[in-house]
């Protein structure tokens, strides 16, 4: 699957939320969009990732 | 004498609205004490899984968050940047910028009326940034916006208050409060538009670059309130080509 425009291998079957806790990832501090669409944090243990999908990880930063 | 600034019924008593770009994190905490801001810009980036700590780890609790859709370069990406900031869970404020332009950074105002539209209908407190044209920002108001933010100068530039005329006009023409954003370089010239009339100003590089963060956020305070202050209590008149004395011309060793 892609995650922030880098392809990477599903090595297995996960939901969002173990991809995000596997991947270190404070999830009270992102966002996920998925396949274009927004993802709320209730359904992030309903999802399971699939080796085609986009997933863009979110976060603040400084900005003016 | 109360003074608060009133922003889609958010009642605000600073007037200092602070970018938080271009800092070390540990430094932003101080610059948002130094300022007495009570809102700070954001961006929102791809999340890095190694970074220890997150922005909003060094912001009080009590300042507004005002995410920017800055990278937009139509209206349709910067409402999906306003969209999925919300979904962060740090109210419905936007500052929606639309950048084209990559040499000179001006905004697309076009494209910002048209993400205006769009965000105020769902709810959005709509801050849009842009290029000072009256009939912008006259479409803007009609398309739902909160406030209006118009540039100084180029983004980052310090050259201060290049569009003050158009400012002025913006000023005087519409009813929504008119922040001004963007290329701000002095203390100085942050109260000179305060004097004019803006109902804030927004500062991030002026700070971000001085040589002492803190001192320069706490300046900018100061000036920014003298500015308001001097608004507030109505500039005195200007004689053109001809002086008027301060001192009695009678009285003493005129008078025989």
């Amino acid at each position: 699957m892609q995650v922030n425009g880098k392809d990477i291998a599903l090595e297995k079957s996960q939901t969002l939320e173990e991809f995000l806790k596997n991947n270190n990832y404070v999830v009270g501090r992102i966002v996920i969009e998925l396949n274009g669409e927004i993802v709320s944090k209730e359904k992030y243990n309903t999802i399971n990732l699939k080796d085609t999908d986009v997933m863009e990880v979110l976060t603040f930063v400084g900005g003016g | 004498m109360e003074d608060t600034l009133i922003i889609k019924g958010h009642k605000l008593n600073s007037r200092f609205i602070l970018g938080s770009g271009k800092y070390s994190l540990e430094l932003i905490k101080a610059a948002i004490e130094s300022a007495g801001a009570e809102i700070v810009t954001l961006a929102l980036r791809r999340a890095n899984t190694k970074t220890e700590y997150n922005i909003l780890d060094f912001i009080p609790k009590t300042v507004t968050l005002l995410p920017n859709t800055s990278g937009a370069r139509t209206a349709e990406e910067a409402v999906r940047i306003a969209r999925l900031s919300r979904e962060l869970g740090c109210g419905d404020f936007v500052k929606i910028e639309v950048i084209k332009d990559t040499k000179f950074l001006l905004p697309d105002n076009y494209e910002t009326i048209k993400a205006t539209e769009i965000l105020a209908k769902e709810g959005f407190v709509v801050m849009p940034y842009m290029y000072p044209d009256l009939n912008v920002a006259r479409d803007l108001a009609n398309a739902g916006a909160a406030t209006i933010m118009p540039l100084a100068a180029p983004i980052g530039s310090n050259l201060g208050l290049l569009t003050k005329h158009f400012i002025k006009i913006i000023i005087d023409e519409i009813k929504l409060p008119v922040i001004v954003d963007a290329g701000i370089g002095s203390p100085a010239q942050a109260c000179e538009i305060m004097q004019e009339g803006a109902a804030a100003v927004m500062i991030n590089t002026a700070i971000a670059t001085a040589k002492n963060i803190n001192e320069m956020a706490a300046a900018f305070k100061m000036a920014i309130e003298a500015g308001r202050k001097a608004y507030l209590a109505g500039l005195g008149r200007v004689l053109d080509f001809k002086a008027e004395a301060s001192s009695p011309m009678i009285d003493f060793l005129e008078d025989k």
